[in-house]
């Protein structure tokens, strides 16, 4: 191992670790720190500048494609002379997860920096401090981890930090209420990740990525079971990324704190689901991307149609990110790997950046979350507005934005997926979400910032957030523009980004993968095997199937051409309804009132859930406890009866048998003793004729004659 | 004068008849001074007994040393037995060996 390799190593547990040291100390000495607040922001720019180094070392510097730090942790089994099974830990660092780093690292400090106003007077401040250091730390164990198993144990502990945050105010019912409904739904997610970790496990005998891969490509997990365990394993991305069905909990996971909803509801934890697919992308089969395919793209549709009846700033923000991870996860699904991850990059960017800005309205608004008690605060807070803006054209796509390149990059994958496969529905539905996000975005801005104050009051005490808040949005901001990405404000395929996350090769059987793939693979399919890494090495080789590059490119413009016109005519409809009032919203309204209502009623997710999951639960719950005090208790109660009944029999056998024999020999003593008394009679004379007659009767005993 | 034969089978019957009148006196006799009378006379046959057998050769010299025992006994005795109907007498205001029977209840 050369040095920078271990040094890396060594600067990423440090990375993993300094939050993790921040929670202990704040949950432990919380109160007897001065300034605790401060001492957990400055561990996290500590861990950014870590993060940052091992960026630029390992993306731009170092030529392995993987560096490996891995451990055996326990050796299962073995007795009796059996097989071991190993269990190997350990973490790796190759281009995604160093990107990821910094991702992480760098929203969190900021979010810490924002919460320094947000949270000021809050009365568990160091307890929320801590919490975000846990979140941090679970999140980044997530990012590092080499093996599965360390995914999900970080996984879960991400998810205990998120309902820690999310009842942060667990005085309010429907905060605490939030909180157990975020941790439930993801459980379900959860089982069915970990019966997929099980299934790998069985067939392959290890946790790490790459034995994993390796034994795939070796044929050792193969046919429709290697499909159910990459669907499987989505499960648990479709519950942490709340995809569709499992999306209920994210819009009501904004009862936490607004820096918390951007942290973990928008920018990091929920797009650790779209990370967890890139990190077992290889394994994935076209059944099970086709699946993930079709999840993303309901998703995103779904989730924007609600967005756009949302009155609720916040909610919005929620659907919009649900609707963005659709986008991610569809884009993963449909091929365009490299594009997927980048969604998340930039989306973490921008939507921390919204959510924080959102945050800064709250905030002056008094904690008024009710867009339709805003409007004209665009005079009030310049830097929140104009950052608004920036984060909103980049969420819609608009060029010069980063935004613009990975979503472009996303629907390039779907149309070129939908021409090859001629399933025309996901990019339709990736095309027409262009169109809905660009409304709501711009309906949420317009609404907030632009026209006449609604609420006089309020507007009136409104003021621009301080310094520790606005930076922050400056700092994203800055981040949702194209340079960052791309020098080519139009084609992101001249940035570092595309060519530092590539597409890892697929090690699924030939017949498995998607027909473009099939056509480019070798004919010995155990080749695959020696691509068992993340990323295959360097930046020159085209991991992505020649045949799909091509038709990307081919349908490039016209695809583009079609996004932005979309999202263009989005951004309009959103300023002739609500700024121009061309059309009047209500009468609009009024017109298509049942389709509002169903969407202003997010489909009914909610009810549909509560009549069968929540309901059914409870039925049988019912059922349980009349099982329970009938069946169990009446077998319970039944014993004890017996049990009296036995007693009682042995009871009286003790007071008749036992106590009458012991009271017989009593009695019968006492009978022997009165008739013997007789003899006591207690005269000298009596006594001597008694002795007289024994001296005769032994004198004629003895006699000798 | 003829000194009649006298045996031993005389003295013993001589003895023998103290005994009895004895045991009869300790038997049906109310007052303890009677009783103890009667002790007394059981005691006087059996030294009668001892200094028979002794004079017929039967017990060498033991017969009339018991029998001088028995004699400073007797005297002990009746001291003693005097002392104990006397504190009878003062406990219970009798001397009705038949009124004393404490010892039943």
């Amino acid at each position: 191992m050369f040095p920078i390799d271990s040094t890396l190593i060594h600067l990423a547990i440090a990375v993993l670790i300094l939050p993790l040291v921040g929670f202990v100390l704040l949950i432990f000495f919380g109160k007897r720190i001065p300034r605790q607040d401060l001492l957990e922001t400055g561990i996290l720019f500590l861990a950014l500048a870590f993060s940052i180094y091992i960026m630029v070392q390992k993306v731009f510097f170092l030529t392995e494609p993987r560096i490996d730090f891995t451990f055996r942790w326990i050796d299962l089994g073995g007795l009796f002379g059996g097989k071991t099974f190993p269990i190997d830990l350990g973490i790796a660092i190759d281009n995604i997860t160093a990107i990821m780093l910094v991702v992480v690292t760098l929203i969190s400090s900021l979010v810490h920096l924002f919460s320094l106003g947000y949270m000021h007077d809050d009365i568990r401040y160091s307890r929320y401090y801590a919490y975000l250091g846990l979140f941090t730390f679970s999140m980044l164990g997530i990012v590092l981890s080499n093996n599965i198993l360390m995914v999900y144990v970080f996984w879960e502990l991400v998810g205990l930090s998120s309902y820690l945050l999310i009842g942060h105010w667990y005085e309010k019912k429907s905060a605490s209420d939030a909180g157990k409904k975020a941790f439930i739904v993801n459980r379900v997610g959860d089982i069915g990740f970990f019966v997929g970790i099980l299934i790998i496990y069985t067939s392959l005998h290890t946790f790490l990525f790459t034995g994993i891969f390796s034994g795939i490509a070796q044929g050792q997990l193969s046919g429709s079971l290697l499909t159910i365990a990459g669907i499987l394993i989505f499960c648990g991305a479709v519950g942490k990324s709340a995809q569709f069905p499992l999306h209920v909990w994210l819009p009501d996971a904004m009862e936490g704190p607004t820096p918390v909803s951007a942290l973990i509801h928008a920018a990091t934890m929920v797009a650790a689901g779209v990370y967890l697919i890139a990190r077992v992308y290889p394994m994935l089969t076209a059944g099970a991307l086709t699946v993930i395919a079709y999840i993303g793209a309901i998703t995103a549709f779904i989730s924007a149609t609600i967005a756009i009846t949302q009155n609720d700033i916040k909610k919005v923000l929620a659907y919009s990110t649900i609707s963005q991870l659709g986008y991610m996860v569809m884009g993963l699904g449909v091929g365009a790997f490299s594009a997927g991850v980048f969604h998340l990059v930039t989306h973490a960017a921008f939507k921390a950046g919204l959510f924080l800005a959102s945050g800064s309205v709250i905030y002056a608004m008094h904690h008024e979350q009710d867009m339709r008690q805003m409007g004209g605060l665009r005079k009030k807070m310049p830097i929140t507005y104009w950052a608004f803006v920036i984060f909103s054209l980049s969420i819609s796509g608009i060029p010069f934005t980063s935004g613009f390149l990975s979503k472009d990059s996303i629907l390039a994958g779907s149309f070129a997926y939908g021409v090859l496969t001629g399933n025309i529905l996901i990019p339709i539905i990736g095309y027409s979400v262009v169109f809905l996000t660009a409304f709501y975005m711009f309906r949420l801005i317009i609404m907030t910032f632009h026209g006449e104050p609604r609420d006089h009051h309020k507007y009136e005490h409104a003021k621009e957030s301080p310094a520790v808040m606005t930076i922050p949005l400056i700092v994203l901001a800055a981040l949702s523009l194209f340079v960052f990405y791309s020098f080519n404000p139009f084609n992101p395929e001249q940035g570092w980004f595309l060519h530092s996350v590539v597409q890892p090769e697929t090690v699924v059987p030939v017949a498995q993968r998607y027909v473009w793939e099939q056509a480019a693979a070798p004919q010995d399919t155990l080749n695959s095997a020696a691509a068992v890494s993340m990323v295959p090495a360097g930046v020159s080789p085209e991991p992505v199937s020649p045949v799909y590059q091509e038709v990307m490119e081919e349908t490039h413009y016209t695809g583009l051409a079609i996004s932005l016109t979309l999202a263009v005519l989005g951004l309009l409809a959103a300023f002739v309804v609500y700024d121009w009032k061309k059309i009047d919203a209500e009468k609009l309204k009024q017109r298509v009132k049942p389709i509002h209502t169903f969407l202003y009623n997010k489909w009914y997710f909610d009810e549909l859930y509560g009549a069968t999951a929540v309901a059914g639960t409870l039925a049988l719950s019912k059922a349980l406890a009349w099982f329970d005090g009938h069946v169990i208790d009446g077998t319970v109660n039944g014993a004890a009866t017996l049990t009296r009944l036995w007693s009682s029999l042995s009871g009286s056998f003790d007071h008749y048998v036992v106590d009458g024999l012991v009271n017989f020999s009593g009695w019968f003593t006492g009978l022997l003793g009165r008739g013997a008394r007789k003899a006591q009679t207690g005269k000298v004379q009596t006594y001597i004729v008694f002795a007289l007659l024994g001296v005769i009767i032994i004198f004629f005993a003895f006699r000798s004659f | 004068m003829m000194v009649p034969n006298v045996g031993l089978t005389q003295f013993l019957v001589v003895s023998a008849i103290m005994f009895s009148l004895g045991i009869y006196g300790v038997i049906t006799r109310k007052n303890a001074i009677m009783v103890l009378m009667g002790i007394e006379l059981i005691l006087n046959s059996a030294n009668i007994n001892f200094i028979a057998f002794t004079r017929f050769g039967l017990m060498n010299l033991t017969g009339q040393v018991v029998a001088i025992f028995v004699i400073i006994l007797a005297a002990a005795e009746a001291a003693i037995l005097l002392a104990i109907v006397l504190n009878i007498y003062q406990q219970l205001n009798t001397v009705n060996v038949d009124e004393v029977d404490k010892l039943k209840n």
